[in-house]
């Protein structure tokens, strides 16, 4: 076990290292120059150079790199070129936004999406299945922004029960931050939960043709208690692994429904900086997402030797 | 008895409407959809910064009002000498900034001079280039002295990066802006909203409202509804033009359109072969027609334009006709210029409605007269980078939102790579014209020239679409700059 934990950190290092060079790269690349974003139209270019200079962007490639990654050694992310403050700052406003409607997104998912999965699989072929399905791939048919337009006039313009979008900060609230965060939720759930809900029936046909299901209920287990106990409990590897990719994605992949409902998000900022070529914010932000991700798998991995006893003696 | 008791009653519903009718609201949520990257107008050319902080946090010396006239600012007047070099201003007395500290003379001197210093980073530095001395008389009179006499001194500043700033809180405007405005910064919570509220200690006429919200919503289909529910009362230029007809049925929104400074043009690189041929350009103006231009990138709504001149400016010259649309007129100077085949060009569009849209249309109609354009789409970092600085281009449509601008077709670099001795001649002599009927002649030649050299093709000037609650009163018609000055506006009942 430790060895293979070991492992498992050497690679996701080695990953951070390899990630970095990448981002930076890929976004020395990109062409636009964040001085003369700033300065606009009208600056001279001795002004724009000048920019530069206190920017720190006429510093050699390589010295940049190494001044930027060494900040992140050491926890520093930089300041952003743009707003002037610690990108750290504006990350920990948009995780308070991004992480609590990922985590909500997530869970609304997966309460749709596993009884939905049990149902369809137990009733193969028939018609509930065969509805339940359909309706899942309207979900992952419609685009969610075009969903999440619905439930603003619905919800918002005709019944005024939530906000249309923005929100008000924790600070406001727990409830009105909660209130503004429902309808973006549900948007991002429901085709998360089309997807997981398809996983999770074929994961769960494929086990309930296994023998020892056959064996279980030969001696004298009641369907329900095969269905949930030995199906639907073999059946979570795959499911696992799609919910750890969606929440991944729901934490940064979120810039649609974050624009339709202006929602200060991560996703919102990464897109900003881009346009903006606030180059640290960027750089900075998809580390921190690379770091994210890499966590997300390894708990991942965890959880799969929970639900599988088999696999903790493993390495 | 039952008689009095109804008139009782009426007169307690009465006094009721009468008390909700003095309580009037007193906040107010705007929508705008870019986030000003920091709240420093000296330091940015964001144009949201301005939107924000002009006239409501900051003020400069004088104002530039709804229809773009020069008005007292934090100068309550001034004299010009004689050979117009010497501009003497006297300042409002009891002025403070928001940070309680006092505002004098010197406030103004730090803030000129900050500006036009060698390594300033103010965006508009040229505004300031003919000063050549600033001194504080006494705490409310300040001179400043410049190397000729200029015709649009006063107006310059009143604009937006000539306002003044504190020595102590000038370099942490950005985050928080210490002006001397009738509001102050309140909090911004970043990618969501900033909110002002009242600066009770104004040295003015206090604003009616006692709270405004800047709201972030960037998308246009979302804005449609943050108005609808009544989350947005107002919208400064509305970005949802497909709904507009919605918003105009429904009685409960006023829609005004007014004019800004945007001269939407076709740009053309002046030294790039075939575009150095006047019969080239000439062919282009003659096969756009503007009005099929208009209804596709700005919804109808903006005006044509001949030259790079806003319509609602005093000097204005209809030239829309110097090169009206005629397909056939446009072949024949292709044929003149050797190119009776046609040829291919790009045409780089930034990320603009009115780019993208419009830009579809210019090609479909160059396409009449053999002229294929093959469009690039590019954001506005690439524009600058290889559009606007390594003029690396042959065509493309911006707006040139920056007020009375016809100079920048003198502009050594500038761009176009346009160069016009006789261009550069008039522009020189308006620098320093300081009589209005002199200007409005010289102003009159500049927009000729220019109409019939075409260094651009001109389409129209973008339009300012004001959606705002029909309660509401004291918004901006027009944009003779970006700013949204909260100052006049109210509730009614």
């Amino acid at each position: 076990m430790t060895a293979y934990l070991l492992k498992r950190l050497i690679i996701a290092a080695l990953t951070l290292v390899l990630a970095s060079m990448v981002v930076f790269a890929i976004m020395e690349v990109l062409p636009g120059d964040p001085a003369r974003l700033m300065l606009g139209l009208n600056a001279s270019a001795d002004q724009v150079e000048l920019l530069r200079n206190q920017m720190g962007l006429n510093a050699p490639l390589v010295l940049r790199y190494l001044h930027w990654a060494g900040g992140l050694l050491r926890l520093d992310f930089g300041r952003s070129y743009t707003y002037s403050v610690p990108v750290i700052d504006l990350v920990r406003e948009r995780v308070a936004v991004s992480l609590p409607l990922a985590l909500i997104a997530l869970a609304l998912s997966t309460i749709i999406a596993i009884p939905v999965g049990v149902f369809s699989a137990s009733r193969q072929g028939r018609a509930g299945d065969t509805l339940a399905m359909g309706a899942a791939q309207l979900g992952v048919a419609v685009p969610n922004f075009w969903f999440a337009l619905i439930l603003i006039y619905l919800f918002a313009v005709w019944l005024h029960l939530v906000p249309a979008g923005g929100f008000p900060g924790w600070n406001a609230g727990i409830w009105p931050a909660l209130k503004s965060l429902i309808l973006p939720a549900v948007a991002l759930a429901l085709p998360q939960a089309a997807i997981l809900g398809r996983v999770a029936r074929s994961a769960l046909i494929e086990v309930l043709n296994e023998d020892y299901i056959r064996t279980a209920r030969a001696k004298g287990l009641p369907y329900r208690a095969v269905l949930w106990r030995h199906g639907l409990r073999n059946a979570m590897i795959p499911v696992l692994t799609i919910l750890g990719l969606q929440f991944a994605f729901l934490l940064a992949g979120t810039i649609i429904i974050e624009n339709v409902f202006y929602l200060p998000g991560l996703g919102r900022l990464i897109f900003q900086a881009i346009t903006q070529r606030d180059l640290i914010v960027v750089e900075s932000i998809v580390m921190l997402l690379v770091a994210a991700v890499i966590l997300i798998n390894l708990l991942v991995d965890f959880s799969y030797a929970i639900v599988d006893p088999r696999l903790r003696g493993r390495q | 008895m039952k008689l009095w008791k109804t008139i009782l009653a009426a007169a307690a519903l009465s006094l009721a409407a009468a008390t909700s009718a003095l309580a009037a609201r007193t906040d107010l949520t705007l929508g705008i959809v870019l986030e000003p990257p920091h709240l420093d107008p000296t330091a940015g050319a964001a144009a949201a910064i301005g939107e924000v902080t002009y006239a409501n946090v900051f003020e400069g010396l004088t104002r530039i009002d709804d229809n773009g006239q020069v008005q007292p600012g934090l100068a309550e007047s001034w004299a010009v000498s004689d050979d117009g070099k010497v501009y003497t201003f006297k300042l409002h007395s009891g002025v403070k900034f928001h940070d309680g500290s006092a505002f004098s003379a010197d406030d103004v001197k730090f803030s000129l001079d900050r500006a036009r210093a060698k390594d300033s980073l103010n965006p508009q530095k040229q505004l300031f280039a003919h000063i050549t001395d600033v001194t504080a008389v006494d705490p409310t009179i300040v001179k400043v002295t410049l190397d000729g006499p200029q015709g649009s001194f006063l107006y310059n500043m009143g604009q937006v990066a000539a306002v003044i700033v504190a020595k102590r809180s000038a370099d942490g405007n950005k985050d928080k802006p210490i002006g001397t405005g009738p509001f102050k910064l309140d909090h911004w919570a970043k990618g969501s909203e900033i909110t002002l509220v009242k600066n009770t200690e104004y040295w003015g006429t206090a604003a009616a409202l006692d709270k405004a919200t800047f709201r972030i919503v960037p998308d246009a289909a979302a804005a449609v509804p943050a108005l609808l529910s009544g989350d947005i009362q107002a919208f400064a230029n509305m970005p949802a033009q497909d709904a507009l007809g919605q918003i105009q049925s429904d009685p409960r929104f006023s829609v005004v359109i007014g004019s800004t400074e945007g001269e939407t043009i076709l740009s053309i690189n002046n030294k790039k072969p075939p575009f150095d041929k006047l019969a080239v350009r000439q062919a282009l103006a003659s096969a756009i027609d503007r009005s099929a231009i208009i209804a596709a990138a700005s919804n109808g709504l903006g005006k044509p334009i001949g030259s790079h001149f806003s319509p609602g400016d005093a000097g204005y010259v209809d030239l829309t006709g110097v090169y009206p649309h005629d397909i056939a007129k446009a072949k024949e100077y292709l044929k003149e210029a050797g190119l009776e085949n046609g040829f291919s060009a790009t045409l780089k569009l930034p990320p603009v409605p009115y780019a993208r849209d419009g830009g579809q249309v210019i090609q479909s109609q160059l396409k009449e007269i053999g002229v294929n354009l093959q469009i690039i789409p590019v954001e506005w970092a690439e524009w600058l980078s290889q559009v606007f600085t390594n003029k690396d281009y042959d065509l493309t449509i911006v707006s040139h939102v920056e007020p009375n601008d016809i100079d920048i077709y003198s502009r050594p670099g500038y761009y176009f790579q346009y160069d016009n001795p006789k261009f550069n001649d008039v522009i020189k002599a308006l620098g320093t014209a300081v009589d209005k009927d002199k200007r409005l002649e010289l102003l009159g030649e500049a927009q000729k020239i220019l109409a019939h050299d075409v260094p651009a093709v001109y389409l129209f000037e973008l339009p300012k679409i004001g959606v705002w609650d029909a309660k509401l009163q004291g918004m901006w018609t027009n944009w003779p700059i970006e700013a949204d000055d909260l100052t006049k506006v109210k509730w009614t009942d």
